[in-house]
């Protein structure tokens, strides 16, 4: 769980007494060097999981999420569904030579990018509460 | 100057083409050797990559030569069942997107198992979870060099199948040791641009022989001929599915493989780990999802038009399958595209076994040796960083050893359909589990994972790949594994006396959920 350079820092310091790098580290580490267990202000977690905020905010992702999957789970194993049970059916012309076959095999590919379309837009507001509980807490992390 | 004196112009051009992409890979892993220092810059890029850069890196990662080569070589012999193939590769990151790469790169440091363990007891989950990784790994490695030897084989007269497969094993030992992964990921990228750059030209060199009247490719596919085995000519609708697939069980089987194991497969999950944050993770998943669209949409023109401008026959009597899409190329482009699409090919393969080697190589390093055996401490400073150096150097010599003695001839394509089995199996009702079920606990984290890990070995062995008369009748195990992973889990917990710690839930809730607390990018 530790940063190979944590316990030792080799870089001379200017001013130091002797020219043998200082082992050990002055100060606390800078931000961007601490890992997720060494935060150093404490978080009172289950503070921000009780909150009614961040309760909204995990249910309206659920609300998204839940749906969504299921609705491209059906929408996908149709297809293997269609062509092994229903030949006749998936057969037939919708445009040309192209069967309904290749069409909806063709349609899943825009059904996956509209679905991430609306996922990311939904996500956009999801940062955006996400930001105020962390303001709200003031613990926001950039 | 001539490097090979009996081989033809067009594979003379694909050396030079292979050496000038070899060259600039090991250009980007000097330089990456030389910027890079720590634990987080060598098995995360310093979590620097942005969206695009990592979409594009993902798609490189996760599009092998099985998907350009087979499925463009499976649409140009029988049609449209190859490109339902094509569907459920993309349809499978939409799992990633709202499942697992957000909370991943929220709550996570450099591998699956830190979400996976996070608030159980880390070193059975570890230990358990480590398998899995390297499970995965190593079959699909052993898959990707073994087509990697037959391919270079076919694509340059001249290197033997040996050769070939030392020569990628080399490569990515070399990428993945020195160059950590930043290598890796720009090695991915290039790959990416190249495998989407063959891909439209080719796509629009087919339909330039219809006048990019897509009504008159369309219908140039309703009566392809051929010749079956016993010598009788035959005309059939290219359009038509099940001209090879006989029992739907095996694609409903095979999508349910692929539909939740591309959200467990650990070298695509780790790539969630190389950008700032889970907002940039989010972006990268849409721009992957953009690329691998795209690319398994244009399936549709070199594979069919592979069919229909070159006929199955020509294409079986010209090396096989595998080289519709090359051939397809010759026939449009002439030697020097040919050249190209099989240095493309070559491309592939690399990016894939570098992400595999570095996958397999993490899990070792920070989940066996550092966090399972030394309890998450290092003995000494970067030792994390070292071990997985030796570990990918293990890797690579142990993956070109099995391909070697496996031989050209063996079919490996089980291998790649038991590591998204294992994927779907083992790693993602874990996952779920752990990210959403407050009671869950390690034995059911341990149970779900070994039961997904070996029930997938064991009916795969049991399958018509391995049995004339098979005790289980389908190719992939993912339908009867998948149900059988999420009960172990379940089961393992409910019957365990276990308490789950309910602090570290709500704090594992509150991190995926809102990014408190996660690893950031490095300064430089």
């Amino acid at each position: 769980m530790s940063s190979p350079h944590e316990d030792k820092d080799y870089t001379p310091t200017v001013g130091s007494q002797t020219d043998i790098a200082p082992l050990g580290r002055s100060g606390p580490k800078p931000e961007h060097e601490r890992t997720a267990d060494e935060d150093i202000d404490p978080v009172q977690w289950s503070r921000i999981a009780d909150d009614a905020d961040f309760k909204a905010l995990v249910r309206r992702k659920l609300r998204l999420i839940v749906p969504a999957t299921a609705f491209f789970i059906i929408y996908y194993f149709l297809l293997p569904i269609g062509v092994g049970w229903f030949p006749g059916l998936m057969e037939k012309k919708v445009w040309g030579a192209v069967n309904l076959a290749y069409a909806y095999a063709l349609s899943q590919f825009f059904m996956a990018w509209i679905l991430a379309g609306i996922y990311v837009a939904a996500a956009g507001g999801w940062d955006r509460s996400e930001h105020a509980l962390l303001r709200k807490f003031g613990v926001e992390h950039r | 100057m001539s490097l090979l004196p009996l081989a033809a112009a067009g594979s003379q051009t694909s050396l030079w083409m292979f050496l000038a992409f070899v060259s600039a890979t090991l250009v980007i892993t000097w330089y990456s050797a030389r910027k890079s220092s720590g634990a987080s810059a060598y098995f995360a890029a310093g979590r620097r990559i942005t969206g695009w850069q990592n979409g594009l890196a993902v798609a490189g990662d996760y599009m092998s030569a099985a998907s350009f080569l087979g499925i463009a070589g499976m649409i140009a012999m029988n049609g449209y069942d190859g490109f339902m193939y094509s569907v459920g590769f993309l349809v499978a990151y939409l799992t990633v997107l709202f499942i697992v790469a957000e909370p991943l790169r929220n709550a996570g440091k450099y591998t699956m198992a830190d979400v996976l363990a996070y608030r159980l007891n880390p070193r059975p989950v570890r230990a358990a979870a480590s398998l899995s990784t390297l499970t995965v790994s190593i079959f699909y490695m052993i898959a990707q060099m073994v087509g990697a030897g037959v391919l270079v084989r076919q694509l340059i007269p001249g290197v033997s199948y040996e050769l070939a497969v030392i020569g990628v094993g080399i490569l990515m030992v070399i990428y993945v040791v020195f160059g950590g992964m930043l290598a890796t990921t720009w090695v991915q990228i290039i790959k990416a641009v190249l495998l989407m750059g063959g891909s439209i030209l080719l796509s629009i060199l087919v339909l330039q022989r219809y006048d990019f009247d897509l009504g008159k490719f369309f219908s140039s596919l309703t009566a392809i001929t051929s010749t079956t085995a016993d010598g009788q000519s035959v005309t059939r609708n290219f359009l038509t599915p099940g001209l090879i697939f006989k029992n739907p069980w095996d694609q409903i089987s095979l999508g349910m493989a692929l539909l939740l194991g591309t959200a467990g497969l650990p070298h695509i999950l780790i790539r969630f780990y190389t950008v700032p944050d889970a907002k940039t993770a989010r972006a990268s998943v849409v721009w992957a999802m953009i690329i691998i669209g795209l690319f398994y949409i244009m399936t549709t023109f070199f594979g069919f038009g592979a069919a229909s401008l070159l006929g199955p026959d020509h294409i079986a009597a010209n090396g096989g399958t595998n080289m519709a899409a090359p051939e397809l190329a010759r026939f449009l482009g002439g030697e020097i595209f040919f050249a190209f699409i099989c240095a493309v090919a070559f491309a592939t393969i690399l990016a894939v076994v570098a992400g595999l080697t570095i996958s397999a190589s993490t899990s070792f390093a920070h989940d066996f040796f550092v966090n399972v055996l030394h309890h998450g401490r290092e003995q000494k400073a970067g030792e994390e960083v070292r071990v997985a150096r030796i570990t990918a150097f293990v890797v690579g010599a142990l993956a070109i050893v099995i391909a070697i003695i496996l031989g050209p001839s063996v079919n490996v394509a089980f291998l790649v359909g038991l590591a998204f089995a294992v994927a779907a199996s083992a790693n993602l009702p874990v996952m779920i589990f752990s990210l959403y079920w407050k009671r869950f606990n390690t034995a059911g984290a341990v149970t779900g994972l070994l039961v997904g890990l070996s029930s997938s070995i064991i009916l795969i062995l049991v399958s018509p790949d391995f049995m004339k008369e098979p005790l289980f009748p389908l190719k992939n195990p993912a339908l009867v594994s998948v149900p059988l992973g999420f009960l172990g889990a379940w089961l393992g917990t409910i019957l365990s006396k276990e308490k789950p710690d309910e602090a570290k839930f709500t704090e594992l809730m509150v991190r995926a959920n809102t990014g408190l607390g996660a690893e950031k990018a490095s300064a430089h």
